[in-house]
């Protein structure tokens, strides 16, 4: 029986803004389990990608109106290891010398997760009685893979998955190349990594790419768009809700 | 008086990912370390956890160095030796001359040492008349090649056997091979005719101990001991944090170092080094001299946020590891020090603006910490560096780097403050998108400062609704507020 019975929707700008779908799958998971979703749509960014360039005045101003708009929530679920990330980890790096935000930041950062870690880990789920006809390999997000040490979560809730088919590819860990604003201001040297990461896709056999964050999957959609492939690219949460 | 080409990162990179040969070696090494190091690590008898306890111990020991450095020096020269605190290279160059021309020196056999390529050494010797060789085998290669370490503990990993036969070929006069045990020969020929002849040896040190007064050199090879013990003057170099408290915790960090480095329990041929040869002794120098180089290390020492990559003990596991190093190689980095360290080090001993691409040219994965057998938390610092390029840092001598980038986050942080503005912004943008070419519902183009992206990949265009106005309309829809 699930232990908490609403949920705050932290729907990261990727998926706000582009893979809206993604949103909504997450909705239908909740709804699916009973549990009821809240989504503050006053809600904008969480300050990361200021914080990864550097601009920390912006990414503070970032900061605390996010804090504001969630801090009053239940549980905070948000479909990006990375944003949770930023939460969790960088907060309390932006407010360090301040003693107003800091409390703030920590009751915030104990009670946000990311997707599949609240799925497993929270709620103890890990089958959705999903279907889906496919071959799937799973890519480690860097910032949840390292940031939040989620590895054996998304992949315990894809082998529930009926009707389909699961392979790891090789180095599954390994970086994309999206880095952020890093695919902007380095193209070259990132898109050098994406084909080794779109290479390992390709060697594992799968129809399907599957990671927890849009990041990511945008980058690798890119490019598997652009070399003309058949791969498709899947946020976890519309596996799981399918 | 060395060279410092950091500003070059890009072409360079460039260069590297467009050369197939590179690209194949780069991939064979980080496939053949990555996970032999991490199994490495998982064989400690005390378990990976290990790793911890050497960040605390290498913390406390850059917490006290200037004790420890005192101590040691106190106890090298109680065993006979000489100790040098040098502020800069060319302090630490002049040194070395100095007790070079003392001793009429002629010939100079080296062990590996990047400290040495920090400063320029070989350089600085050739300058002054004294021939150097380089005695590690890939080091002799660059030396020969006139080039510069790609790897840290590899320095001639980017070179094929052909390459390396044809450059013994033309540099030593030898019929062209490629066979890798012949020009293994060759070379050892050479270099022990040196070793014979040297007046004076140089090292580095991978590791000093304050309570015993020793430093300890690592090889596998053994061209390090030879250097050390055969010439009638040896020179050591130390980076001032390479340092520990105690032979407990010196016993810690070179299990883990062999392991960070090569995967090794512990390398083939490992010296403990106090001092020049004692009247009881049949083996080594008559004079010992430790130089104990500064060159910026104490500024960084200064300043809490980047004392930590003081204790880095350059094994190089992060090069082995970085998805970025393994697609761009050493050369990139345009100083000695290459990969996740380096993209953390150089700035801060060449100057962050002038080397502003080496921190913001990486991804932040932190696959360079998991590998870190001291574990360095090289992204936190990798971040802090981008903070001072951002705003620029007197402390550091830094001007902002980009004042449109800034510009632009300044709009950004305005639009996100407010839903309605953020959102209207995104409807703007769906709109333009619009004029941009698409195929098969992607975006094929972007107009700059995105065009980098679509350079080599597409992207999903901006849906026609966000998810929140989807939410909104809902909610509505069935009567509830959002």
């Amino acid at each position: 029986m699930p232990a908490k019975q609403k949920v705050t929707l932290f729907v990261q700008c990727l998926v706000d803004g582009i893979y809206p779908e993604v949103g909504q799958a997450m909705v239908d998971i909740f709804d699916k389990l009973g549990i009821q979703v809240l989504c503050p749509p006053a809600q904008t960014c969480c300050g990361q990608p200021a914080f990864n360039s550097g601009y920390r005045r912006e990414a503070r101003i970032a900061a605390r109106r996010f804090i504001a708009i969630f801090e009053k929530a239940e549980v905070v679920v948000c479909p990006s290891g990375s944003c949770v990330n930023m939460v969790r980890n960088h907060y309390a790096e932006l407010f360090r010398a301040d003693s107003q935000w800091l409390p703030r930041v920590d009751n915030l950062a104990a009670k946000t997760f990311e997707l599949t870690e609240f799925l497993v880990d929270v709620l103890g789920v890990v089958d959705l009685g999903a279907r889906y006809g496919g071959r799937m390999t799973y890519h480690d997000s860097c910032h949840l893979l390292r940031g939040l040490g989620v590895r054996a979560q998304p992949r315990k809730l894809l082998q529930n998955v009926s009707g389909a088919q699961f392979s790891e590819m090789k180095d599954s860990e390994r970086c994309c190349g999206f880095g952020g604003g890093f695919a902007l201001k380095y193209p070259d040297i990132s898109a050098a990594m994406l084909e080794v990461k779109v290479q390992n896709i390709m060697e594992s056999g799968a129809d399907t790419v599957v990671g927890c964050d849009m990041g990511c999957l945008m980058n690798i959609q890119g490019m598997l768009s652009r070399q003309g492939s058949a791969i498709k690219t899947m946020h976890v949460a519309q596996i799981i809700a399918g | 008086m060395v060279e410092i080409n950091t500003e070059n990162y890009v072409a360079e990179a460039h260069k590297a990912i467009a050369n197939p040969v590179l690209q194949r070696a780069l991939a064979d090494v980080q496939d053949r370390f990555h996970k032999a190091t991490a199994a490495a690590y998982h064989t400690l008898p005390e378990g990976p956890a290990l790793r911890f306890k050497a960040h605390q111990i290498r913390m406390q020991a850059i917490a006290n160095l200037d004790i420890l450095l005192e101590t040691l020096a106190a106890n090298v020269r109680y065993n006979g030796g000489h100790v040098f605190f040098a502020e800069d290279g060319k302090t630490a160059r002049d040194y070395c001359l100095a007790v070079a021309r003392r001793h009429r020196v002629k010939l100079v056999v080296k062990g590996k040492s990047m400290v040495t390529e920090e400063i320029g050494l070989n350089q600085a010797l050739a300058d002054g008349w004294i021939e150097v060789a380089e005695t590690d085998l890939g080091e002799y290669i660059i030396q020969l090649a006139g080039e510069r370490p790609f790897h840290i503990i590899g320095p001639a990993i980017h070179k094929t056997r052909n390459e390396v036969g044809q450059l013994f070929a033309e540099k030593l006069g030898i019929p062209f091979t490629h066979d890798p045990p012949t020009l293994a020969q060759a070379a050892r020929k050479i270099l022990r005719a040196k070793f014979l002849q040297a007046d004076m040896g140089i090292s580095g040190c991978n590791l000093a101990c304050a309570e015993t007064g020793h430093i300890t050199t690592v090889s596998n090879e053994g061209n390090i001991r030879l250097a050390t013990t055969l010439p009638r003057v040896h020179v050591a170099f130390m980076g001032m944090e390479r340092i520990a408290a105690r032979l407990e915790d010196h016993d810690v960090l070179l299990r883990l170092l062999c392991r960070g480095a090569t995967a090794q329990k512990l390398a083939t041929y490992i010296s403990y080094i106090g001092g020049p040869r004692a009247s009881d002794q049949t083996d080594g120098p008559d004079e010992f001299h430790l130089i104990i180089l500064d060159n910026g290390r104490r500024r960084i020492l200064a300043d809490p946020e980047f004392r930590e990559i003081l204790g880095c003990i350059r094994c190089a596991a992060c090069l082995n590891v970085c998805p970025v190093y393994g697609q761009i190689g050493g050369h990139a980095y345009g100083f000695p020090y290459s990969g996740p360290v380096g993209a953390v080090v150089t700035p801060l001993l060449v100057g962050i603006n002038r080397a502003q691409h080496l921190c913001l040219g990486e991804t932040l994965c932190g696959a360079c910490q998991e590998a870190c057998p001291v574990d360095i938390d090289i992204p936190r610092m990798l971040l802090a560096l981008r903070a001072k390029l951002a705003d620029g840092d007197p402390l550091w001598k830094v001007k902002r780097a980009n004042p449109m980038e800034k510009a632009i986050f300044q709009i950004w942080s305005g639009l996100i403050r407010n839903r309605r503005i953020y959102e209207l912004s995104l409807r703007l943008a769906a709109v333009g998108q619009k004029c941009l070419p698409q195929r098969n519902g992607m975006l094929r183009r972007l107009p700059p400062p995105l065009h980098g992206w679509t350079r080599s990949r597409d992207i999903k265009p901006l849906a026609a609704e966000t998810f929140i106005q989807r939410w909104k309309k809902k909610r509505r829809v069935r009567g509830i507020h959002p």
